[in-house]
């Protein structure tokens, strides 16, 4: 089996499980990271995703082989190392943008990720740029003026 | 250590461990680069005390923390921070230093469901009482150490003190080893209300940093040690039967065991991608016989017309003004898919679930596994959001079915999206017919109101047959539908001034398997009414808003009315915008809520295109005004997608319904701005409110499509019934 690398939270890792098991599973079962979720499997909803370079990604689609050499950043790897929040998870909290907090992960990944490109967005750029996540408690009003107020920072 | 496969992952630098933490201990704070690692986060069962005992509710930690035992579910509706928020009150200490233990029939009392909004009338009331009379017994205890009286001690800045100041001890010192064994005394003195620093504030929610730190746990997110991963294969519809499965599925790599009960299929695998594969395995070779299809239909208000046990008793040539409106089956359409893991050693089967009662549930496993009901230990653990009665409870039963047949070790189960989709009990369909005569004045002298409705609950309450894989075993559990109407009625009486309205329900049993759904027959009564009350309206040539205060004697509703109707004074409508309102008192005894929606229609472009949403609320006594207007915004936004594009479709032998894409629901890309304005009753008692704004937001939304492009939507959802160009 071949074997691949790649870097998680700023520690880099080889492996050689599964090539095809998506990365979800393995960034949930394998490192107990537990920021991305299960939504759909489908890359409908956005609830698992991840940073990888940089970019939101949907962690239910791609898999081990996908990610040779690349650096995966989740949820848990957003805040600084002495624990102080990321600008985006800080106005989330600010803003209290989330019910129960399913969603909440995905939200969160595709703004950063939308920051780091745009640094002040218009609400339509927000918008796009969260499409993809589903949130069925209803918090996204909330999400669109936490993620302005994230880029203000 | 817990079993991470570190075996498989070589780390090729030094830099920063994964922070693998050992089992049974909580993880390190402030380690960014770890993952959770929880093992049991069940504290020991303990003999749980009776309801009117202060320990029932409320214990000291070793380190002389208060914790709070509730009965009741954490669902993303706050119902955490409001309980630290009624505690922390009544003992003066911050309410973020009180722990919080959701219901576990191991260690709480039975509070039933979560449901119905009653959490915080009900539940918050007696930990409220309990924390008082705690407060009364800290007292009564510093009083005896230092030979003073009750009177002469406070609590303040996390301390028992003297009110000269002299003396002081922490709760630990103080209460040491003892717990708080005495009686809630009936009448417990509370805390006045001018009083309070913290009720009635917008606390932030514990939880919330946890949330975006990817630090919160859910029952998703559980791990034990050796625990397996499991799949169940679901029929191909309702009452499928299996014929056969591809039986070398068992030999695929990483798979534990094949569970064949009757219909009931599952798999346990080491890994959660094995078990995934096989599933996708037996998916493709399994052969299924369809005895019973569904029957089919295209409009939920014809077939509810045509099947309802009832006579209809047509009444309409006696009205000046009739409509009917419907609504379709509807989906919980939680985003995490349900899940549960179990665990089944010695005769001992615990559970842990998102369930909304632990101890209905319970009494329904028993009654599944024939089991004694203390045997069975069920754990609370939040879940993704539910709305009502979703896939936790079967998921549950799975899992215990799977547990059972496989002791020793923890199994852990997750449905598919698919499973979900199909699986869970929907909303109703409802049809509702209205008529009503008018006066020269604009009054209205007679209401008639005919209602055909599904069933609303179907939840576990004992027996098996609830639990949907009980249908499938090789000794199935009968289900016998409660044929009645039930929670359908639910507002279905107006709640305005009118003469003798009368008002009628006939029952209808539908295709599809339903249960109860956020607010149940309350959001399509309202909507009805409150799209009929717009009709009406525009026939006396009045101001909508003006309309529904004219026909209103609670003062109350008039005030949201009139609170809304300031709000909206300085909002001007463009071209292809419409403006529509609702109003409610949620099962005419709960919150007072009126919304508002601001919308743009384009024809031309298909395009429905909710802009804004206000809602005034009154809900008693506020606990936490923060959680009160998240809880009504998020109200607002699902029913705007309920409203717009939600319908289950079905055919005669597939739920068609299986994923986002054949069920689309809100997206950003028509996600409104929201304002929600709270009218605090500090002297009343509070009033559950996370189901008050869903009937008045339906209905002006509808009430605003029509205003944009002059269509009169009664069929539900809008996007399906508007007629484009
Ligand atoms: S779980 Fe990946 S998009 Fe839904
Ligand atoms: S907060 Fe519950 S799904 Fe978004």
């Amino acid at each position: 089996m071949q074997s691949i690398r790649f870097s998680i939270n700023g520690a880099s890792f080889k492996t050689e499980v599964d090539p095809g098991t998506p990365l979800l599973y393995i960034l949930r079962n394998h490192f107990h990271l537990n920021g991305p979720k299960y939504g759909c499997g489908l890359g409908q909803c956005g609830a698992c995703m991840i940073l990888i370079d940089n970019k939101a990604t949907l962690s239910c689609m791609v898999n081990l082989e996908g990610i040779e050499g690349k650096t995966i950043t989740t949820l848990a790897g957003l805040s600084a190392k002495s624990g102080k929040l990321h600008p985006v998870q800080q106005a989330f909290i600010e803003e209290q943008a989330a019910q129960c907090g399913y969603c909440t992960n995905g939200m969160i990944i595709s703004a950063v990720s939308l920051l780091k490109d745009n640094s002040s967005p218009s609400e339509a750029e927000i918008r796009q740029a969260l499409q993809i996540n589903l949130c069925r408690c209803g918090t996204q009003s909330r999400v669109i003026k936490a993620v302005k107020k994230a880029s203000k920072i | 250590m817990q079993s991470i496969n570190r075996r498989k992952f070589i780390q090729t630098t030094t830099s920063l461990s994964i922070g693998f933490t050992l089992f049974g201990c909580l993880p390190k704070e402030n380690d960014a680069n770890r993952g959770s690692v929880f093992s049991s986060p069940s504290m020991p069962a303990r003999d749980i005390p009776d309801r009117d005992q202060i320990d029932a509710w409320l214990q000291v930690l070793e380190d002389g923390r208060i914790q709070v035992l509730t009965g009741k579910m954490e669902l993303g509706q706050g119902l955490t921070v409001v309980m630290q928020q009624v505690a922390g009150e009544e003992l003066n200490i911050p309410p973020g230093d009180i722990n919080i233990v959701l219901a576990d029939t191991g260690l709480t009392q039975n509070e039933g469901y979560t449901a119905g909004s009653r959490g915080v009338e009900r539940s918050a009331m007696q930990v409220r009482r309990a924390a008082a009379a705690a407060r009364e017994v800290i007292k009564k205890l510093a009083a005896e150490n230092w030979g003073l009286s009750p009177d002469q001690i406070k609590i303040e800045n996390r301390k028992v003190k003297s009110l000269n100041g002299q003396k002081e001890i922490s709760f630990a010192d103080l209460l040491k080893d003892q717990q708080f064994s005495s009686a809630i005394p009936e009448n417990i003195p509370l805390k006045a209300k001018e009083d309070y620093q913290w009720v009635g504030q917008a606390i932030p929610h514990p939880e919330m940093e946890k949330i975006v730190r990817g630090e919160a746990l859910y029952v998703q997110d559980l791990r034990f040690p050796g625990m397996l991963h499991a799949r169940v294969l679901k029929p191909l519809i309702y009452g499928a039967k299996l014929l056969s499965y591809p039986e070398e599925v068992a030999q695929m790599s990483g798979i534990t065991k094949i569970v064949v009960n009757g219909s009931f299929l599952g798999v346990l695998a080491k890994e959660e991608y094995q078990a995934l594969k096989a599933l996708e395995a037996l998916r493709k070779g399994a052969s299924w016989e369809v005895e019973n299809p569904t029957i089919e239909f295209s409009s939920a208000a014809d077939f509810m017309l045509k099947n309802g046990n009832g006579e209809k008793i047509s009444n309409s040539n006696k009205y000046t003004h009739n409509a009917v409106y419907a609504k379709p089956y509807t989906m919980h359409g939680s985003i995490g898919p349900s899940c549960a893991v179990a665990h089944f050693e010695e005769g001992l089967l615990h559970i842990w679930s998102s369930t909304q009662g632990v101890y209905p549930l319970r009494s329904s496993i028993s009654d599944l596994t024939g089991l004694a009901e203390e045997n069975i230990r069920i754990s609370g653990i939040r879940g993704s959001g539910c709305y009502g009665h979703n896939g936790a409870d079967d998921v549950a039963a799975d899992a215990a079915i799977l547990a059972m047949d496989f002791p020793g070790t923890p199994i852990r189960l997750q449905w598919q999206r698919e499973d979900e989709h199909k699986w869970e009990p929907y909303g109703s369909a409802m049809r509702m017919e209205l008529s009503a005569n008018l006066s020269t004045q604009g009054k209205i002298t007679a209401w008639d109101y005919q209602l055909w409705s599904d069933g609303h609950s179907t939840r576990p309450r004992g027996d098996a047959a609830n639990l949907i894989s009980s249908r499938y075993l090789e000794q199935p559990f009968e289900f016998k539908p409660r044929a009645r109407v039930g929670g359908g009625t639910r507002n279905s009486e107006p709640y305005y001034d009118i003469p003798n309205p009368k008002i009628q329900d006939t029952y209808v049993s539908g295709p599809l398997r339903v249960s109860a759904l956020r607010s149940l027959g309350a959001y399509a009564n309202i909507f009805a009414i409150e799209s009929f009350m717009e009709e009406l309206a525009e026939k006396a040539g009045q101001n909508p808003l003006a309309f529904r205060i004219n026909h209103s004697k609670d003062e109350r509703s008039i005030a949201v009315l009139q609170k809304l109707s300031e709000v909206l004074r300085n909002v001007s409508l463009k071209e292809g915008e419409g403006i529509g309102y609702g109003f409610s008192r949620y099962k005419n005894t709960a919150a007072y809520c009126a919304v508002a929606s601001l919308v743009s229609v384009d024809l031309s472009a298909q395009k429905v295109q909710p802009l804004k949403m206000w809602a005034v609320i009154d809900a008693g006594e506020v606990i936490n005004s923060d959680g009160l207007i998240n809880q009504t915004e998020g109200g607002m936004i699902q029913a705007a997608s309920w409203t717009l594009k939600e319908e289950v479709k079905f055919k005669a032998d597939e739920i068609t319904s299986k994923d986002w894409l054949s069920y689309p629901i809100l997206r950003y890309d028509a996600i409104p701005e929201t304002e929600v304005f709270i009218i605090d009753r500090p002297e009343l008692p509070p009033l559950g409110a996370g189901e008050a704004a869903q009937g008045p937001a339906g209905a002006s939304i509808a009430n605003a499509v029509y205003g944009a492009c002059g269509q009169r939507v009664r069929e539900l959802p809008i996007e399906k019934a508007l007629v484009w160009l």
